[in-house]
């Protein structure tokens, strides 16, 4: 894995992000930064926090203390929407496809394009040049599916991840947070949606994704940033750390809050 | 790289098994067989020259056609994954109240049941537009109790079904209206034909037309096909769900309220006795149509075909003279079947 140049200004900063449920501590002091053109791995033990943070990057939660910055400016995202409108999309652990529809309704699903004229403004749609992006869309990325126009519900479990991934990245403009993207997928799905994380990198985003799975995040993170009990414990460089040193800070025998 | 993705994918992707696509194609023509064997026995069953006549066929086109008015809204609110259950309280109470205006409008109550209707143009108009009005009010009641009270559709449309049923039994005193409707809509709409065809089965044919091309081409299908694929990530994508949702529901209600007006004409008159059936009826038009109960999928088209089964054996059996009354009993048995079938294509699917 080479390493990219994280030089310069954070593409999303998250500073002191504290979030509580309750009396539950989720995140007590969260910190990361991630760079233009970077895949950025969160992992941390369960109850670390990291779903809890990707979901305030995301607008599903709303922080109780610290600031989001995006290009060095204080944000606030109110919801999930609000992350769209700022280029910052989601590809969820249940992946929120619509399982009857195609894969070409799937990638327009709630920014429909529509036919000119009156028929469009009577809310007819324009199928033709939705799918016919939708293609696009698959070849750009090297997703092979056989077709658009099948229901995702026949794909098999790493067809619907991509299809999943290839939405968020079709629409996300600067950020595509991926939450756990190969947990239910076997071993060849996995590195094909890995493949893919690759690939989404090279056409110019940045990705924050979370997983369980260390060698995975091995293979394609350039950094990793370390989570435990809603703390940040470290942000590494992939190449200059090894499995075992990670395992040691998301467990806690290793290494305490830099 | 690119041929190894393709490779990943092609030996990934679930190729459709035998068997599933036997149970596909199995679900979409039974209900043909089941129509053609139904037919074939009232033709064979009955004295010749009585069921497969033309006026017959027509009697039972007419009768379907407000089956179909019906199945139309519930094919919609099925594919959301829902369910009414109150669209023939309110066929029946849109009925009653519409009619009431009708009468009221038309002329004094001495005039009417004397069968004089001075202003009849009028009080028909004011009535067919109480008659949606109040269908759809009721959906639109549905479709916030189930959206913004957060109650399971079932619960909620059982309800309104009670209220709506004892609600035009207090209106009429629970018997029928004071007097038939206006002769303009009964003689003029009802019995009245267009190139051979009863005008409400045009009405009912101009609806299914545009209702299959907004549920196939326009948003409005599509997005009712995505809440009843997963209401979560729909919500996700951004779309509004529980407006769609509240839109729909009002969609069947205004619908049970087209299909009273078709109701008062046919009939000229309207009680609570005859609209009994009208759930059971319209429900399993959808069903029989292959509109999956665990919602996502259905046809408006295949829907209309299913609303024949229950007119075609209400009029078969009146005329072997069998008590109609069985065809409850067998419409009954029929959706619990179709409903067994939808369960099994359902698994094939997710196993396969």
């Amino acid at each position: 894995m080479t390493t990219m140049s994280t030089t310069g200004a954070p593409l999303l900063e998250a500073r002191g992000i504290q979030k509580h449920f309750g009396h539950v501590v989720a995140l007590a002091s969260a910190n990361f930064e991630l760079a233009p053109d970077e895949v950025h791995a969160i992992v941390g033990d369960n109850g670390a926090g990291k779903s809890t943070l990707i979901k305030i990057v995301s607008g599903v939660y709303h922080a109780d203390g610290g600031e989001l910055l995006l290009d060095g400016k204080p944000i606030t995202i109110s919801n999930p929407r609000e992350a769209r409108q700022l280029g910052i999309e989601t590809v969820y652990q249940d992946l929120a496809l619509a399982d009857h529809l195609d894969a070409a309704a799937n990638l327009f699903l709630g920014r429909e394009e529509y036919l000119p004229g009156l028929l469009g403004r009577l809310g007819f749609l324009d199928r033709k040049t939705m799918r016919r992006r939708a293609e696009e869309e698959m070849r750009r990325l090297k997703i092979g599916i056989k077709s658009v126009d099948q229901a995702v519900v026949n794909l098999s479990g790493g067809q619907r991840q991509a299809v999943a991934v290839a939405r968020a990245i079709a629409w996300g403009r600067r950020i595509v947070i991926m939450d756990e993207p190969t947990a239910a997928l076997g071993v060849r799905e996995s590195s094909m949606v890995l493949e893919l994380i690759k690939e989404v990198r090279s056409h110019g985003l940045s990705i924050i994704m979370i997983s369980h799975n260390l060698p995975e995040v091995f293979a394609v993170a350039d950094r990793i940033t370390v989570l435990r009990l809603g703390r940040t414990i470290r942000t590494l460089r992939t190449s200059e750390t090894t499995l075992e040193a990670v395992v040691g800070m998301m467990t806690g025998a290793v290494g305490v809050a830099a | 790289m690119r041929e190894e993705l393709d490779a990943t994918a092609a030996a990934a992707a679930p190729r459709p098994g035998r068997s599933q696509r036997a149970a596909l194609v199995l679900s979409r023509s039974w209900l043909f067989v089941f129509l053609i064997l139904l037919v074939g026995f009232f033709w064979l069953s009955t004295p010749s020259g009585t069921f497969l006549t033309r006026s017959n066929l027509t009697q039972i086109g007419l009768s379907t056609s407000e089956v179909v008015l019906l199945a139309i809204g519930e094919t919609f609110v099925i594919v959301t994954a829902g369910i009414d259950l109150s669209i023939g309280g309110i066929l029946f109470l849109a009925g009653v109240c519409g009619g009431e205006v009708m009468l009221h409008v038309s002329g004094t109550s001495t005039q009417v049941i004397a069968g004089q209707y001075p202003h009849a143009a009028l009080g028909i108009t004011l009535g067919v537009i109480v008659c949606v009005l109040t269908g759809a009010v009721c959906g639109l009641g549905n479709g916030i109790a189930i959206t913004k009270l957060r109650l399971p559709p079932f619960i909620v449309t059982l309800g309104t079904l009670g209220i709506t049923f004892g609600l035009g039994e207090v209106i009429d005193g629970g018997s029928y209206l004071p007097a038939p409707v206006p002769t303009g809509l009964s003689q003029g709409f009802g019995a009245g034909k267009f190139l051979g065809l009863f005008y409400p089965i045009w009405v009912a044919l101009a609806f299914l037309l545009v209702a299959h091309i907004v549920f196939t081409y326009a948003r409005f299908g599509r997005y009712t096909r995505a809440v009843g694929s997963n209401a979560e990530g729909t919500r996700r994508a951004g779309i509004a769900v529980d407006r769609h949702i509240i839109k729909v529901y009002t969609l069947a209600g205004l619908l049970a309220g087209v299909a009273a007006v078709v109701d008062l004409a046919i009939y000229t008159n309207t009680t609570a006795i005859s609209h009994r059936g009208d759930n059971l009826n319209a429900i399993s038009a959808v069903v029989l149509g292959g509109t999956s109960l665990f919602g996502g999928v259905g046809s408006i088209l295949m829907s209309a075909v299913g609303a024949f089964v229950p007119t075609v054996l209400q009029n078969g059996l009146v005329i072997k003279n069998v008590q109609p009354f069985w065809q409850e009993v067998v419409v009954g048995a029929t959706i619990i079947f179709a409903v067994y079938l939808d369960q099994l294509r359902r698994r094939r699917t997710e196993s396969g």
